[in-house]
């Protein structure tokens, strides 16, 4: 019965299946849906600063609370969604992009190339993503700045690629792994001995059959730099202020909790929308990897 | 196996030498001049004359002398800590780094596979729930959270521990185990997937079957299967910690290297910055080569000429 089914619609009937992964995309949809409608509007207000209102509590009139300097956290909390949502679809997009042809080369050209280009990978892999993120927000933000005339699109551009620059290695690997494999395989052959160039075969036949690792490890991407992009914040370096992001709203958020008076909603609600949104992804994730991945294949 | 230690870690050196290029080529594009921070102009005569003390007046010469002084083991003086070496800058910070790193991988390696086993013998149990609660919690509320949330409950309201600070080994285990409880969740996750694998085939059936002890087919026969992927993971997974330990160090005001590893980038203080980074990565290989060596052990099939 199951055989009748075409190759990738039975793979989307598996992932639909995942009770979990379902649950996730539907909760990223409403986190994401939410912070979109409310754009025109965060957008707007999330830098209104009315001190006398500073750190008022979750109530009727600002429905979550306000920051120390009397921002309405219900515009920081979803304006910085956007912001974190994109960092991590930036890197994603740069994953793809960089992570696939890398890995698509070095798996084609294989020998030698493949060896010297998988080193540089390690290499990568072993430097703490912290440091090379800095060191090339030092070096790049400041000519960046001059060039744009404007320090926080410099700010967000720079963070962007930093992300990105440390977040397509593991997609190399894996795809350069598939794509050795699928080299030894007899279409590919048949291709070849047909005549089919280098780069006929790069795109119409090793391509297709990457997709579906491609999609998995570029959702499981996004999780990781919005985490990534939290960490910075915390250390100070990552989207600069008044601009919020979930994870420099969860930051100064720990620094607004104490034993003597807690304010909590400048911690809860940034962290929990960063960590709902983190763990669906996930999930997500998790399921697109057991529908399409064919190393998990049972 | 001699042969192979050998070129792991001749490839080792050229790894830590291409990271001190990459660096050393960022740390030059950098703008701003490393002797005049905030703004302070000072005469083009003593510039040079700074340049020329610390033997900066050409990148050339400075990229290979400083190679040579590395090599020896000496990292130079801070640029901007005067009357500090950057060896006594490491020397005071690294050790501290390492001692949290360490316990934090301790415990994450212990627990994990402990609760990984756990899950993976006691199946939709309460443990394997439990750990899958850990897991959720690991990856998806960032670190520094965490840290505050325990620094919060165990060392204000219950008074456990001290809040911050480093010296005893009372100070080592809130942040050890706010460090490690990520790679604890994914240690767990990663040993119940093998040893649910492992504890389904041939061999583990007839071990059974020829009645020894259930706990040693366990521990002995099945885990040393199931810990491979783990044990693949340690590499990275140390890097990690080293790296997260700077968000840690911070949530508990520990004086480990986090801070110089930030600070001398902002300060541009070169030396530093080089120094740290080689250091850095010179603990990463030498991790990595101990865990490979560890792999020949689990896997004897590798670690044979040839691969």
């Amino acid at each position: 019965m199951e055989q009748a089914i075409p190759y990738p619609a039975r793979r989307w009937r598996t992932f639909w299946r995942n009770r979990l992964a379902v649950v996730g995309l539907v909760a990223l949809a409403v986190v994401a849906g939410a912070c979109l409608v409310a754009l025109p509007w965060s957008a707007r207000h999330y830098n209104d600063q009315v001190l006398e209102a500073a750190r008022r509590s979750p109530g009727l009139a600002p429905p979550i609370g306000t920051d120390i300097l009397g921002r309405p956290m219900w515009a920081r909390c979803l304006f910085g969604g956007i912001v974190s949502l994109i960092v991590g679809l930036a890197a994603a997009t740069i994953a793809v992009v960089v992570g696939v042809t890398w890995g698509a080369l070095a798996g084609m050209a294989g020998a030698r190339t493949d060896a010297v280009m998988m080193r540089i990978v390690d290499i990568l892999y072993g430097l703490p993503y912290i440091l090379l993120i800095i060191l090339i927000k030092m070096a790049f933000e400041d000519p960046l700045q001059t060039a744009l005339g404007n320090a926080q699109l410099a700010n967000v551009i720079i963070l962007f690629v930093s992300i990105g620059s440390v977040s397509w290695l593991t997609m190399a690997r894996v795809i350069r792994g598939q794509t050795l494999s699928l080299k030894a395989q007899p279409f590919m052959e048949a291709a070849r001995a047909l005549g089919v160039g280098p780069a006929g075969i790069l795109v119409r036949h090793l391509l297709p059959n990457l997709v579906g690792p491609i999609i998995v490890y570029a959702t499981l991407t996004v999780p990781q730099a919005i985490l990534q992009e939290s960490f910075l914040s915390f250390l100070g370096i990552g989207i600069q202020p008044p601009v919020p992001s979930w994870g420099n709203l969860a930051s100064e958020g720990v620094t607004a909790i104490n034993n003597v008076e807690s304010f909590w909603w400048l911690l809860v609600f940034p962290c929990g929308l960063l960590s709902v949104t983190l763990l669906c992804l996930n999930f997500v994730g998790d399921g697109l990897r057991d529908a399409f991945d064919p190393r998990t294949r049972s | 196996m001699m042969h192979r230690v050998a070129s792991r870690l001749l490839q080792g050196l050229v790894a830590v030498w291409a990271i001190y290029t990459v660096t050393f080529v960022l740390v030059i594009v950098m703008p701003g001049d490393p002797f005049e921070t905030e703004g302070r102009r000072i005469s083009p005569a003593i510039k040079q004359a700074l340049q020329q003390r610390y033997g900066m007046d050409s990148n050339w010469h400075f990229y290979v002398s400083y190679m040579g002084r590395m090599a020896r083991l000496d990292f130079g003086e801070s640029l901007r800590y005067r009357d500090w070496t950057c060896n006594q800058i490491i020397a005071n910070s690294l050790p501290v780094s390492v001692a949290l790193g360490t316990w934090a991988l301790f415990v994450a390696l212990a627990l994990g596979v402990f609760f990984g086993v756990m899950g993976a013998v006691h199946r939709r149990t309460l443990v394997d729930y439990a750990t899958l609660a850990v897991a959720i919690i690991g990856i998806s509320v960032p670190s520094f959270v965490i840290g505050a949330s325990l620094l919060i409950v165990f060392g204000i309201m219950l008074g456990w521990a001290p809040v911050g600070g480093w010296g005893t080994m009372s100070h080592v285990w809130l942040p050890g185990l706010a460090l490690s409880l990520p790679f604890m969740a994914y240690i767990a996750r990663l040993t119940r997937l093998g040893m649910l694998d492992v504890l389904g085939s041939d061999y583990i059936r007839t071990a059974r079957a020829k009645g020894l002890p259930p706990n040693d087919v366990v521990w002995k026969h099945a885990l040393k299967n199931a810990f491979l992927p783990v044990l693949s993971f340690l590499g990275p997974a140390a890097a990690a910690i080293l790296t997260g330990s700077f968000v840690i160090e911070k949530v508990f005001n520990i004086p480990g290297l986090g801070t110089h590893f930030v600070q001398s980038v902002l300060n541009k203080d070169r030396m530093l910055i080089l120094g740290v980074v080689v250091v850095y990565s010179g603990i990463i290989v030498l991790f990595n080569l101990l865990v490979d060596i560890a792999y020949g052990w689990f896997d004897p099939r590798i670690g044979q000429e040839g691969t």
